[in-house]
């Protein structure tokens, strides 16, 4: 037998090709509300990487600080440690590149759908020409199927309808990243699975990055790629990270026959009713154990040389 | 929307939907329903005022002292048509006479240019001075003639008139107190802060309280002014004291308005980035005209009550004017008249609050709140 030997030993100098830089990064993020007695901690120590054009969904219970999370990464809110950070840099405030969509649709009551629309339009782009924006405006409502109620105010449409409102509103920013808070939770289940489709097929066209906050675990799955759980508050963390590899576009009712959705949603749950559980027992706990009063009472500690006769010594002895 | 919707959210708009069930009786809906809602808005109603007018017949036949006797309704009625045909007489005779002084005015000024002619011609220069002297004169009095203005005593009508003049310049400049200020007290807690002092203590103050203040500070100004002034003192005095106590409604609505603006709303400037203008101009403004124009509607209200008190110590020639002097000449129609005026002021005072229900109706995003 005759053992080969490479005359040079090949170096492996180009390894796996580098991940693209993360949209967006959450580093060591805590965030509370309220100071002193009346404080809150909502989130803490959140840690998390937004892949470019990917659709990350987070789920939690309600109460979990969802609203709070996508806050902090609009820029509404700033995060009291740690850091948000958009293509690196650290984010100082709202901005079109980062569009959110509010849960309760937040449409101005004396506005039509266009001028809704409009609003947001003529701000951004407020350096194209009148013509270019009025048919970006029309583009929009047309991309979210309002065209024959493009003159009626929000009050004069369905819940639906006004999430579109919404939806395009902040589409027509062409932000970089959308960020969905619970845009679907007060829709009726019809009008939803139609608005998850359409979310969708935005996303596919306009390839932009979008996250999307919501409580439903099955709309998780259906439209993200990967979905990450939100721990309950308060000081809520995240949970591990799921990683929903499904064909798209994925098929309703055949997805509820598909092993992998089913065994993929059981483990999202079952994760998220555990956790609460913990969190319910901990409190129960925390709750019966007898508690003990301490005494208002300072400790007698044999006194050491104080510090600052020490500094003052070693002040004069510099002078 | 078709013509019928139109014409049910104008009934809601105009804060009169007593006219919807004749609107839906008209297009042929459910006539049971329209009968019942007719019922409620119009016989109940009117069956409500026919007791109180015998209540009122009854009373005034009843509450009768040596000089003096509560009118009835016919009584009040009678007084109230001779008022207005003494307006209508009074305005008729002001016509006659002001024809005849136009064709005065033409006789005059063709005198004038007829002796003018008669002077350029004469050659002895004395003659001729005097000729054109004469012409002047002339000319002066065609001049006079033509410029004629009724001086006779302000009617009814004309007192009303005024009144509607003062209340709405008095608000006028209210408003353009109030809005701004409430702006500012609504966008800045510091700036509520400081004026939060003068509101509280100023809101409850009557309005004859201000009147001598008022009225000393517009006699100084006056005193102070060259030129013949624009209002006359006794219409300012008026006017700035229904200022003075309408402000106060809007001021503290418009602060509750644009204070209270839905947060998300500010969420969305946010996002979007708007400027400080653009927020005031495309965010609070809007969000906030609701409760401005209810504000704006209690003032304006407010403002009419307190019109006739000022009309009474100021002596603007307004109705709290013709009440006040009713009061002191005595006559056998005295109280008549008074009653009837008092009907008057509570009439336009609904007109007024139907107008300002209107105008909120407008801003209110297409949601007409009740009236």
């Amino acid at each position: 037998m005759s053992i080969a030997t490479l005359a040079q030993p090949v170096s492996r100098s180009s390894p796996l090709p580098e991940p693209p830089p993360p949209i967006m990064t959450m580093r060591g993020v805590s965030k509370g509300f309220g100071q002193g007695i009346t404080r809150t901690e909502v989130l803490s120590n959140i840690n998390l990487k937004i892949r470019p054009g990917e659709f990350l969904a987070v789920v939690g219970f309600s109460g979990s600080g969802k609203t709070t999370f996508t806050n902090l990464l609009a820029g509404l809110e700033m995060p009291d440690e740690g850091e948000v950070l958009f293509e690196g840099q650290p984010i100082t405030g709202p901005g079109p590149e980062r569009g959110l969509v509010f849960q309760n649709y937040s449409l101005l009551p004396w506005l039509t759908v266009r001028g809704n629309i409009a609003l947001s339009v003529n701000r951004v782009f407020s350096h194209w020409p009148s013509r270019k924006r009025r048919d970006h405006v029309e583009k929009f409502i047309n991309m979210v199927g309002l065209k024959h109620a493009a003159h009626r105010r929000p009050h004069e449409l369905s819940g639906g309808m006004r999430q579109r409102t919404s939806l395009a509103r902040t589409l027509a920013m062409k932000p970089k990243v959308l960020l969905l808070d619970e845009p679907l939770s007060a829709l009726d289940a019809l009008t939803r699975s139609v608005l998850q489709d359409e979310i969708l097929r935005i996303w596919r066209e306009e390839q932009q990055t979008c996250l999307m906050i919501t409580n439903d675990v099955d709309e998780a799955i259906i439209v993200a790629d990967r979905i990450v759980a939100l721990n309950p508050g308060p000081r809520a963390s995240l949970g591990p990270m799921f990683s929903v590899e499904l064909a798209r576009p994925r098929n309703r009712t055949e997805l509820n026959h598909d092993e992998y959705f089913k065994g993929l949603r059981n483990a999202v749950t079952n994760y998220l009713v555990a956790v609460r559980q913990k969190d319910r027992d901990d409190q129960a706990a925390r709750a019966s154990q007898p508690r003990f009063e301490l005494p208002e009472l300072e400790p007698i500690v044999p006194s050491k040389p104080s510090v600052s006769v020490f500094s003052r010594s070693v002040s004069n002895s510099g002078q | 929307m078709s013509f019928r919707g139109f014409l049910i959210k104008v009934c809601h708009v105009t804060g009169l939907p007593v006219l919807e069930p004749f609107v839906r009786l008209a297009y042929g809906e459910d006539p049971k329903e329209q009968f019942r809602g007719i019922a409620k808005f119009i016989l109940v109603p009117l069956l409500a005022v026919g007791l109180f007018l015998g209540a009122w017949s009854m009373a005034a036949r009843v509450v009768v002292t040596d000089s003096m006797k509560l009118p009835g309704p016919g009584e009040t009625w009678n007084a109230g048509t001779q008022l207005f045909a003494m307006h209508f007489e009074q305005r008729r005779a002001d016509a006659e006479k002001q024809r005849e002084k136009a064709r005065s005015a033409i006789k005059l000024y063709a005198q004038a240019k007829a002796t003018e002619k008669i002077a350029q011609k004469s050659e002895d220069p004395a003659k001729q001075k005097a000729l054109q002297a004469r012409a002047s004169v002339l000319k002066r009095q065609a001049l006079d003639a033509a410029n004629y203005v009724p001086s006779s005593a302000p009617t009814f009508v004309d007192q009303i008139i005024t009144s509607l003049k003062t209340v709405f310049f008095g608000f006028m400049v209210a408003t353009l107190i109030a809005v701004p200020i409430g702006i500012l007290c609504g966008m800045s807690p510091w700036f509520n802060a400081a004026f939060n002092p003068f509101i509280q203590v100023f809101k409850p103050v009557s309005p004859l309280a201000w009147l001598p203040l008022a009225g000393l500070v517009i006699v100084w100004w006056y005193s102070s002014l060259q030129s013949e002034p624009f209002f006359s003192k006794a219409f300012l005095i008026s006017a700035i004291t229904v200022s003075l106590c309408s402000l106060w409604p809007t001021l503290v609505n418009t602060t509750l308005g644009v204070a209270s603006v839905d947060k998300d709303y500010l969420n969305v400037a946010r996002v979007l980035n708007l400027s400080w203008s653009q927020r005031l101009f495309k965010i609070i403004l809007p969000a906030s005209l609701p409760l401005m124009f209810a504000g704006l509607r209690i003032s304006l209200g407010v403002g009419w009550m307190v019109l006739i008190a000022a009309d009474m110590l100021a002596q603007n020639p307004g109705l709290g004017k013709f009440v006040w002097d009713e009061f002191q000449n005595g006559s056998s129609l005295t109280y008549a008249r008074i009653a009837f005026s008092v009907i008057v002021i509570g009439l336009i005072g609904l007109l007024l609050d139907r107008f300002m229900i209107f105008l909120r109706n407008l801003v209110s995003f297409g949601n007409p709140a009740a009236a």
